[in-house]
């Protein structure tokens, strides 16, 4: 298991755009990606499970990666994650 | 006449014939299936067709409002493949035999109720986003088109909310505006809008009737107001109106990114005054050089105590930084006289405009006069500034000015504040200025002419007093011998000279000012254009 945290420093948070980014990001991975908020968990791989953590600017995000593939997709994610949010 | 308003997405007048929005009705049934397979299968084949229909609207809206805008139906393509989404519509199917329709319906519903939950007005309006993609599966299902706009003539469309889709479908030459009874400014309806650049009303909360369809209509974008059947007289103003703001966009197109420069090559700087942080947006949308006139009192006024030098710094800083390199021309505290603030204590005068005001009073006061240099010269490492003093006679207080800058130039050195230029000028603004404009040349770099408190000192006449409104005359022959002397004395000594009073957008006077030799104008940024293309046809 790979984890990491990181917060959101987009104005806007994780909305429509980025949340899709962020799913076409996770989906080439085998591994298990989850977004937790410390409200709710969801899903990386699904947009409106995204979307439904209703992230704001400022929010911490734990990001965890589970899977044959956990190392390069949490690193994936963070790259991202940095780049976008 | 009826009329009601709304939020309004854009500025514009829009006048036509309102038009009802009428989607072609389905009736959708709740049915038991017996062949899951096949139910399946429908909903597979309806879910493809709407995910092609997606990708077409997504290269239609590229075209016509960008990617931005076109974002949107990128997003719903991914909603729609969303595995929790198609899990719950696939369950509904296999284990409540449900038709597709319905189960399409049903999780579009449930899912939409999530985000309509959620406490962020943002996330909260994407459950239209979710309701338009179920919506556009179970119409294929159901085999129903979307609702047109059957009309000759281009319409004011008039509806309860529209999906991004439907505003995107609709045939664009035929929309004068959009008003809708929900929606919010968030919507992708009021992006869309704004985006297809047409005045819009969102939240109008206007009882739909279909008595409204081909009644005359008006939507001012600048009120968010609705007329429905104008009188004469609303009519006229609103015709009038929309000219006005055509004429200015029509302006705003041809003019913007363009250099203002005369027939025979004469460059003139148009700069942009401003009175507060608000106006910036303004000026960067007038395409102004810079800012040649940033009245700073604003900050001193309509408040209890003087502003702390933090204050002052994050309201330069903010000014300049979104500036972005291009020059902005501080003036500082111009206050007495018409402005004034009860905590600076100034005693009651008998000739305010004559007396105890401006730069006298900073001189007086030097510690404050400081905090305002220390603030405007720690901002300036954020971009370009330049300081103006205002109310100059003598060389001997622009003297003075100077050492108190090197004294706070010092200052900042030695606490190790980091600090940028600026370049240094003063108003010229009384007759005394002018008049040894030749001396004042060879202490700063630039002047800037302040014609209307020149015409008030040059005619010796008061501009409060409005019974010598008749004989104020900014055109008099003194006022612009006091120009043209002050404009000779600085280019004799190397620096630029500029106007930012209210004549300086007086048209009748452009040609006058660059036959002069004048460099700059600076003007309120809704001036901006129209003197542009003066100057371009000198």
């Amino acid at each position: 298991m790979k984890q990491f945290t990181y917060t959101i420093t987009d104005e806007l948070g994780i909305h429509a755009r980025p949340a899709g980014l962020l799913t076409k990001a996770a989906a080439g991975f085998a591994s298990t990606i989850t977004l937790d908020s410390g409200v709710k968990k969801g899903d990386a791989k699904k947009i409106m499970s995204v979307m439904m953590l209703g992230i704001k600017q400022g929010q911490t995000v734990t990001v965890t990666a589970e899977g044959p593939d956990e190392e390069a997709a949490a690193a994936a994610m963070e790259t991202f994650m940095k780049e976008n949010l | 006449m009826m009329q009601c308003s709304g939020k309004s997405v854009l500025d514009g007048v829009a006048i036509g014939k309102l038009y009802l929005y009428q989607r072609q009705e389905y009736v959708l049934k709740k049915e038991i299936i017996s062949d899951v397979e096949a139910e399946k299968k429908r909903f597979w084949d309806a879910k493809a067709s709407a995910a092609a229909q997606l990708d077409e609207l997504y290269r239609k809206a590229l075209d016509e409002a960008g990617e931005e805008q076109a974002m949107i139906f990128d997003v719903h393509k991914m909603m729609l493949d969303d595995g929790d989404y198609l899990e719950a519509v696939i369950a509904k199917i296999e284990d409540e035999k449900l038709n597709a329709e319905y189960a399409v319906l049903e999780t579009g519903k449930s899912f939409a109720e999530i985000f309509a939950s959620m406490d962020d007005d943002y996330m909260r309006a994407r459950a239209a986003d979710v309701k338009d993609i179920s919506t556009r599966v179970v119409r294929i299902l159901a085999g129903v088109g979307d609702g047109g706009i059957h009309s000759d003539e281009p319409v004011i469309l008039l509806a309860d909310d529209l999906s991004p889709s439907e505003t995107v479908q609709m045939d664009k030459s035929k929309i004068l505006a959009f008003v809708t009874a929900g929606g919010s400014a968030n919507s992708h309806t009021a992006i869309l809008a704004r985006s297809m650049n047409i005045p819009s009303l969102v939240k109008t909360e206007l009882e739909l009737k279909s008595e409204y369809n081909g009644v005359t209509a008006v939507v001012d974008g600048f009120t968010g107001t609705l007329y429905i059947d104008p009188d004469e007289t609303v009519l006229k103003e609103m015709t009038a109106k929309r000219e006005r703001h055509q004429q200015e966009q029509k302006l705003l197109k041809e003019l913007k990114g363009k250099d203002n420069v005369t027939t025979d090559g004469r460059r003139i700087n148009l700069y942009a005054n401003i009175g507060n942080t608000e106006d910036v947006a303004k000026v960067l949308e007038s395409d102004a050089g810079g800012i040649g006139l940033f009245r700073s009192e604003f900050i001193y006024l309509g408040r209890e105590d003087y502003p702390t030098e933090e204050e002052q710094f994050e309201i330069y800083k903010e000014v300049i930084s979104r500036m972005a390199g291009k020059k902005v021309i501080i003036r500082t505290l111009d206050i007495g006289a018409d402005k004034q603030a009860d905590y600076f204590g100034i005693a009651k005068e008998e000739n305010p405009a004559m007396g105890y005001r401006a730069i006298r009073i900073c001189l007086d006061r030097v510690e404050m006069f400081k905090t305002q240099l220390r603030a405007i010269y720690r901002a300036s490492a954020f971009g370009t500034a330049a300081i103006m003093f205002p109310m100059i006679i003598s060389v001997a207080e622009i003297r003075r000015v100077k050492e108190i800058v090197e004294e706070v130039k010092e200052e900042l050195t030695a606490e190790g504040k980091a600090f940028g230029e600026a370049e240094l000028g003063i108003m010229i603004e009384t007759p005394a200025a002018v008049m040894i404009s030749d001396e004042l040349a060879k202490e700063v770099e630039f002047f800037s002419i302040g014609t209307n408190d020149l015409t008030q000192y040059t005619l010796a006449i008061d501009r409060q007093n409005q019974s010598l409104d008749n004989i104020y005359d900014a055109h008099h022959p003194a006022v612009l011998k006091m120009i043209k002397m002050t404009i000779d004395n600085g280019h004799a000594a190397g620096i630029w000279v500029g106007i930012c009073g209210e004549l300086a957008s007086d048209k009748t006077l452009t040609k006058t000012f660059v036959d002069m030799g004048l460099d700059e104008l600076s003007v309120s940024p809704t001036y901006v254009l129209g003197l542009r293309k003066t100057i371009r046809e000198i």
